[in-house]
């Protein structure tokens, strides 16, 4: 048995583990996400991600916590549901053990009364010998079929013997515990029915062993599949918690989140806010930054107090869960004990009912075969015997004995058929009769009715004689229990002998048989005798708890609590008071009588490690959040504040700018006032008579001024674009006679420098185009002389101008344009030896300087508008590359030695990118030190409808119609740069041969001179580069040849083609020389530009017929004005006098008027007038308020005319009236002139009217209005 | 007097008068746009300078007399002063303007009053300078010569 329940226990052990296992399992799958968020964590910081780094930051952690609370949570609670899996399986093993501890019980029962029956042998027995023999045969499958039977079905055993129906009943209360527990019924049954079929067809106890053992088995996998049930419930319950926590988590984070979102989006507002204000004075700013101070302390405030909740719900949720915890420990030793106590209680009940039922049955016994019998088949010594035998049935009594019921009047028979008299018992001392001797005992006084003790068992011998009605407890007991026909018990009571408190049970014996519903009386007529049995209860219950296990961890008292208020201690000592009592009542089968069982712990609850460490690990937690939210908290203030600082500064530095942009265009407007003397003066002074050093002097003096003009202007400029009030300009210009006006102002510089410059338009550019031409030039001024500055002397260098539309640049693969196709194959060629470039020197890959452009392959969206793309390429020393990032920062020089080596204030480029932007262009570059740079920029101009030929192109006109249909060859080895000069020979309507090679040159020029007469070869332009040794011999040669050739083919039409030679270096010495030899007509240098090749070609053919154009602008200022209608209109005589005298000195008609009321009368359309000078002071009405009247009525009347449809005439001559309106004004400075265009006039003359200025105003309207002004 | 002296004795006053700044460029132009069609013009912007500034100035010393004084019609008047100063190119007088200007905006009594005197100075200087010089050119003319055009 002892190997069964050994194997059974590891097997249990095997079972624990392998619930345990999933738990494990569970706790490292916890880990794994635990170590997971760790990854995630430290993969996500590490993601570059620094501007809302913070905020991912911040979600991770809360992320992080949650994780963390979430895993505590988990692992908590597998805790406690480990340690519930863990305490189950004890109280099943004790349960199994008991119930087999009662088969074996219940086995030896039936085996002893089955030998009593033997012995005695006696046949009036009506118990079943059959089944008797039975048992004997194969006890122990009876007792499993009889187990199984009072599972199923109890009523077959009622017919039984009522003793074995009471044992049966001792395995229904352990079944009854189990069906108490929620066992599995249909486990159990299934187990019952396993054996019953297994005892029905096995016989060998072995067999019968193992059945047991399955079955036992199957008890013992129970308390397991209830554990796993418990455990999957736990899991619930976890998961459960994880969620809440999980969505806790999620809200806390969100809410946190938002929190200070909304924060700094308060801010972030008051910023926007004050964005626009930066223009406004900085009062209203620094009203506003309180503000956002305020706000942002109020955002600690919250942080500060979310923190301090935070920490007090930490606090306030660990003592929860300490008291949560520990209430649940409480609980579950409570119902411990309770299951314990309750557990015990029943058996002692049991047991004792079972020792009573014994004792009944002896008393039955006793009247069957004492009284019932004749002759008496019982005397003291069977009596002595069988009680022996049956002893292990009763091990809970110390004895029994039977005593007779004996009248008084049958007192002496009695007493002399004994042979002894009747004792009494000595009431005295009767706690204290250790040994009491029957014979020293006094005889019994005289009583009504005697019960003396004539049988008895072995170890309560003493007692025969006495009479049992003198005590007073057992006379007591005896009544009662005579009167009531069942089993009563005394009160406890101090044993006789054994001094051990006790109890008697106390049966009484009828003779006759009793109906059940006897009443009182007549049980007691038919009482004749009493047995007795004495239970010490102390060695009942000790009997017991050795039994059970665990008997170490609890005390058991067992109380007589008849008497409420005065319960007596049966058992156990009073320890000390352990805090948890539970009190189960005692049932031994005597109404009259209560007991109860107290259990308590033998020691003191342990302190609740679960509980306190999770609840001081959560605390630990909270506090240390609570500090890295505190250190994180602080570190936002201080940021904030740092912020806030930082702010103040920015502001204050903005200030600072505007305020340096303001001192600049104040300073450099004081300082051209007083330089516009100094030039004016040295203008004056050149118009003097000097000598040539004098005029020399003059004349660099009047440069240099002219040059700080220049600064300052580009000075002026750059604060103007940084206060946002430049202002571009719109007019038509002639975008070729443009770049060459630009280039030859730079030429002089590149020319000392020997650097090639040259300028290339492609052909799908329009002529003339409407823009801002100043500020276009201006940025090609400035990166072209920046190309110069960075090209080192005598480098021999170029720079390439190149001009394109932006979608010939787009779609590059069928690049019509010569030069584009050419620098495409030279950039995919890459790094070729023999540089098809301008100077043949390596440039960069200019395609890669726009690369990077976004809008120029967007489509023009207006058809209107045209996209640009130019290009200046230069063999530099190029932009290191670590500066190539600030090139575009104002007062940002490449290296801050540059200055030293160049000079420049460095905010040219600054300039040109604003400009570019302003002209909804992008400017980029590619720079390689060592080889060069490329710029790119793009500029949108307008498409000017009808073309419209400026001043200056007049005479470029004349000398295409001049040169117009002549051919003439190039010869220059460098493909560019041949392109480059038959675009400019182009431009005056030649047509143009290239020839790379003098000898190919030479073939061509015979092949043309012979084949045809009409495409005669005007002249030869060869490169100076090409001008090798034997060239120009061979070409001179082929060209005098070809010249004695016409003279004598009598061709006197057909000039000789002339020689000229494009040079960049100006040697004179050199020049001169070739002149002198005559291979060379002509020295034409470069750059080219249109009006030197005019000029070359109009000496080379000779069709210059010297023309002295007066160059003067006051013929041409004449030309404009002459016969033109002018309303001057001045309040101040002395003024209106001195306009009215210079107008009418260049031609014009001159109308005054003093003041804005006449000039608006005046001015009424229809009028005649052509243009209006207008003072801006004058009384009554000042000069602004009128031309915004004239302006109205113009609108007026050209509402009328498009809506009326006035006569076609007045239609056709103008579509719309628009007076220009000039201002006169004495301070020119660039807030009156923006008023001025603000109120609608068209420009301004300064007052004291200067030619030059006046000029440019006027020419503006009259230029290109011919249409107009017909 | 001999002609030649006199036109020597012209040409170096009016230089001394550009020298000593009280004409600038202005004025030379004044004397350029003087031709055939308009023989006068010079004396005749001149004159009309005069009488408007003698009003300007009379007009500007009540202003400033008054208790409390109209700074924005002093502003105007001295603007128009200024103007008319610079179409001849009485450079000084205009120069005092300007300063004039600048007080006026600072509502500077004192300083007004000072500007005021000395804008009286320099206009009585430039005033009579001219004349001497139309004197002058009265009396080439009398003398029947031409008057020296300046370089």
């Amino acid at each position: 048995m002892g190997l069964l329940s050994g194997s059974s226990l590891s097997l249990k052990l095997c079972r624990w583990v392998s619930v345990n296992m999933p738990l494990n399992r569970n706790l490292s799958g916890l880990k794994c996400s635990f170590f997971l968020h760790f990854g995630l964590k430290k993969a996500s910081e590490a993601l570059p991600g620094a501007t809302h780094g913070w905020k991912l930051k911040r979600q991770l952690i809360f992320l992080w916590i949650v994780s963390v609370i979430v895993a505590f949570a988990m692992l908590l609670s597998s805790f406690s549901g480990k340690s519930w899996v863990v305490k189950t399986p004890p109280f099943n093993e004790e349960k199994v053990e008991i119930l087999l501890k009662h088969f074996n019980v219940s086995k030896e029962q039936i085996n002893s009364l089955a030998s009593l029956f033997e012995t005695e042998q006696v046949s009036s027995l009506t118990c079943n010998i059959q089944y008797g023999h039975q048992m004997s045969l194969s006890p122990i499958k009876n007792c499993a079929v009889k187990m199984i039977s009072s599972m199923s079905d109890i009523e077959k055993w009622h017919d039984f013997v009522t003793e074995n129906n009471k044992l049966d009943n001792l395995m229904c209360p352990v079944h009854d515990d189990n069906i108490s527990q929620n066992l599995d019924l249909s486990v159990l049954k299934d187990g019952c029915s396993f054996i019953s079929w297994c005892t029905s067809s096995a016989s060998s106890d072995h067999e019968c062993s193992v059945q047991l053992e399955v079955f036992k088995d199957m008890l013992s996998r129970w308390p397991l599949v209830r554990g796993t049930r418990y455990h999957c419930e736990w899991l619930l319950v976890d998961i459960i918690k994880i969620c809440w926590w999980v969505l806790i988590g999620m809200v806390l984070s969100w809410k946190l989140r938002t929190l200070p979102e909304e924060l700094w989006g308060n801010q972030k507002q008051h910023l926007v806010q004050q964005k626009p204000l930066d223009q406004r004075p900085k009062l209203l700013q620094k009203l506003r930054q309180p503000l956002t101070a305020c706000s942002s302390k109020s955002a600690g405030k919250w942080r500060k107090k979310l923190l301090v909740i935070f920490v007090l719900a930490g606090i306030f949720g660990s003592i929860w869960l300490f008291l949560y915890l520990n209430e649940d420990i409480t609980l579950r030793r409570k119902e411990m004990l309770a299951s314990m106590c309750d557990e015990r209680a029943r058996m002692l009940q049991d047991q004792f009912n079972v020792s009573m039922n014994h004792v009944h049955a002896l008393a039955i016994l006793v009247s069957t075969f004492y009284h019932e019998l004749e002759p008496l088949a019982l005397d003291q010594k069977t009596f002595e015997e069988y009680t022996e035998k049956t002893a292990f049935e009763r091990p809970l009594t110390s004895g029994v004995a039977y005593a007779l019921r004996v009248l008084h009047l049958m007192r002496e028979r009695f007493e002399e058929q004994q042979g002894w008299t009747i004792k009494k018992m000595e009431t005295e001392d009767q706690t204290l009769s250790q040994d009491l001797v029957p014979e020293n005992l006094d005889p019994s006084p005289v009583q009504e009715e005697y019960a003396p003790v004539i049988f008895t068992q072995k170890t309560v011998s003493h007692i025969v004689s006495i009479d049992m009605m003198s005590g007073k407890e057992d006379r007591e007991n005896i009544l009662r229990a005579r009167a009531s026909g069942k089993g009563v018990l005394t009160s406890p009571f101090k044993l006789l002998k054994s001094n051990h408190l006790g109890v008697v049970l106390t049966f009484a014996v009828y003779n006759t048989h009793l109906p059940p519903d006897a009443t009182q009386m007549q049980r007691i007529n038919a009482t004749v005798g009493y047995l007795g049995a004495s239970y010490d209860v102390p060695s009942l219950v000790e009997k017991l708890l050795h039994q059970l296990a665990s008997k170490q961890t609890i005390i058991v008292n067992v109380y007589d609590s008849t008497n409420k208020s005065a319960p007596i201690n049966m058992y156990g000592k009073d320890g000390m008071d352990t805090g948890l009592l539970h009190i189960s009542n005692l049932d031994f089968g005597d109404p009259a009588r209560k007991h109860e069982m107290h259990c308590r712990f033998k020691e003191k609850p342990p302190i609740p490690w679960t509980a306190t460490t999770a609840s001081v690990g959560v605390l630990v937690i909270t506090l240390l959040l609570g500090h890295i939210f505190h250190a994180a908290i602080n570190r936002i203030a201080k940021v904030e504040h740092d912020y806030q600082e930082m702010m103040v500064l920015k502001h204050r530095a903005e200030a600072a700018d505007v305020a340096k942009s303001q001192f600049l265009a104040t300073v450099s407007h004081e300082i051209r006032t007083p330089m516009n003397g100094v030039l004016g003066m040295l203008q004056m002074l050149m118009d003097t008579n000097l000598d040539e050093n004098q005029w020399d002097y003059a004349k660099t003096a009047h440069e240099s001024g002219k040059d700080l003009i220049a600064l300052i202007n580009e000075v002026l400029d750059q604060a103007k674009i940084e206060s946002g009030r430049l202002e571009l300009e719109a007019v038509r210009f002639n975008l070729r006679a443009d770049l060459d006006k630009v280039l030859s102002l730079l030429a002089g510089k590149s020319l000392e420098k020997e650097i090639e410059l040259a300028v290339y338009v492609s052909d799908e550019v329009p002529e003339v185009v409407i823009g801002d031409p100043g500020r276009f030039g201006q940025i090609i001024t400035n990166l072209v002389g920046n190309s110069i500055k960075f090209t080192k002397d005598k480098d021999k260098g170029h720079i390439f101008v190149s001009v394109h539309l932006a979608d010939e640049v787009n779609s590059f693969l069928d690049a019509r344009d010569e030069v584009l196709r050419q620098s495409l194959i030279l950039a995919q060629d890459g790094t070729n030896a023999p540089f098809n470039t301008l100077s043949g020197f390596p440039v960069v890959d200019r395609w890669k300087s726009w690369e990077s452009f976004t809008k120029l392959s967007a489509k023009a969206e207006d058809a209107e508008k045209i996209k640009l793309l130019v290009t200046v390429e230069d063999t530099g020393e190029g932009i290191p590359f670590d500066a190539q990032g600030r090139i575009f920062m104002p007062f940002m020089q490449a290296d801050s030695s540059t200055s030293r080596t160049h000079g420049g204030t460095g905010i040219g480029l600054s300039i040109s990118k604003h400009l570019v932007d302003l002209m909804g262009g992008e400017i980029g570059f590619v720079s390689e030190p060592g080889t060069g740079s490329t710029f790119s920029f793009t500029v949108t101009f307008r498409k000017a409808e009808n073309i419209c030929m400026g001043m200056h192109w007049q005479q470029c006109d004349q000398a295409v119609s001049e040169f117009r249909g002549l051919k003439a060859l190039v010869i220059d080895q460098k493909n560019i740069r041949a392109e480059v000069t038959r675009y400019h020979l182009k431009r005056l309507g030649m047509s143009v041969d290239i020839k790379s090679t003098v000898d190919s040159a030479c073939s061509y020029i015979s092949s043309c001179a012979s084949t045809s007469a009409s495409e005669r070869l005007a002249m030869v332009l060869i490169d100076k580069d090409s001008w090798a040794n034997e060239a120009y011999i061979a070409v001179s040669c082929v060209l005098k040849d070809l010249r004695s050739r016409g003279s004598m083919s009598n061709l006197g039409t057909i000039s000789t083609s002339d020689i000229l030679l494009l040079a960049t270096s100006t040697n004179p010495a050199e020049l001169a020389e070739l002149k002198s030899i005559g291979v060379v007509n002509h020295v034409l240098t470069k750059p080219i530009r249109l009006s030197d090749l005019i000029t070359c070609i109009q000496e080379v053919t000779g069709s210059g017929r010297d023309r002295q154009v007066a160059r003067g602008k006051q013929p041409m200022l004449g030309n404009l004005l002459r016969d033109k209608q002018i309303l001057v209109v001045d309040d101040h005589v002395v003024n209106r006098r001195v306009a009215e005298a210079a107008l009418k000195k260049y031609g014009a008609i001159v109308t005054c008027v003093d003041n804005g009321k006449a000039a608006l009368e005046q001015l009424d359309p229809p009028h005649q007038f052509h243009a209006c000078f207008m003072d801006l002071q004058m009384p009554l009405m000042d000069g602004y308020e009128a031309t915004r009247r004239i302006r109205d009525l113009e609108y007026k009347y050209n509402r009328q005319t498009n809506s009326c449809e006035l006569s076609t005439q007045i239609l056709s001559m103008v579509a719309q009236w628009h007076t220009p309106i000039l201002a006169m004004t004495a301070d020119v400075i660039q807030a009156t002139n923006e008023e001025c265009m603000k109120w609608g006039m068209d420009g301004y003359a300064s007052k004291p009217f200067e030619e030059g200025q006046l000029y440019s105003a006027v020419a503006r309207f009259f230029e290109c209005a011919d249409g107009k002004w017909v | 007097m001999e002609v030649g002296q006199l036109q020597k004795s012209f040409v170096d006053y009016t230089a001394s008068l550009f020298r000593e700044g009280f004409l600038d460029g202005q004025f030379s132009q004044l004397q350029q746009l003087q031709d055939e069609s308009n023989p006068d013009f010079v004396v005749e912007v001149v004159s009309l300078f005069f009488e408007d500034s003698d009003k300007l100035l009379n007009d500007l010393t009540r202003a400033l007399d008054q208790q409390n004084i109209d700074f924005k019609k002093v502003d105007a008047h001295v603007h128009q002063l200024k103007g008319s100063s610079s179409s001849i190119g009485a450079q000084r007088v205009k120069n005092a303007c300007v300063a004039f200007r600048n007080f006026c905006e600072e509502q500077n009594v004192e300083a007004c009053l000072r500007c005021l005197h000395q804008v009286k100075q320099e206009y009585l200087l430039v005033k009579s300078k001219l004349e001497t010089l139309f004197t002058l050119e009265q009396q080439i003319i009398t003398a029947g010569g031409a008057i020296p055009m300046m370089e």
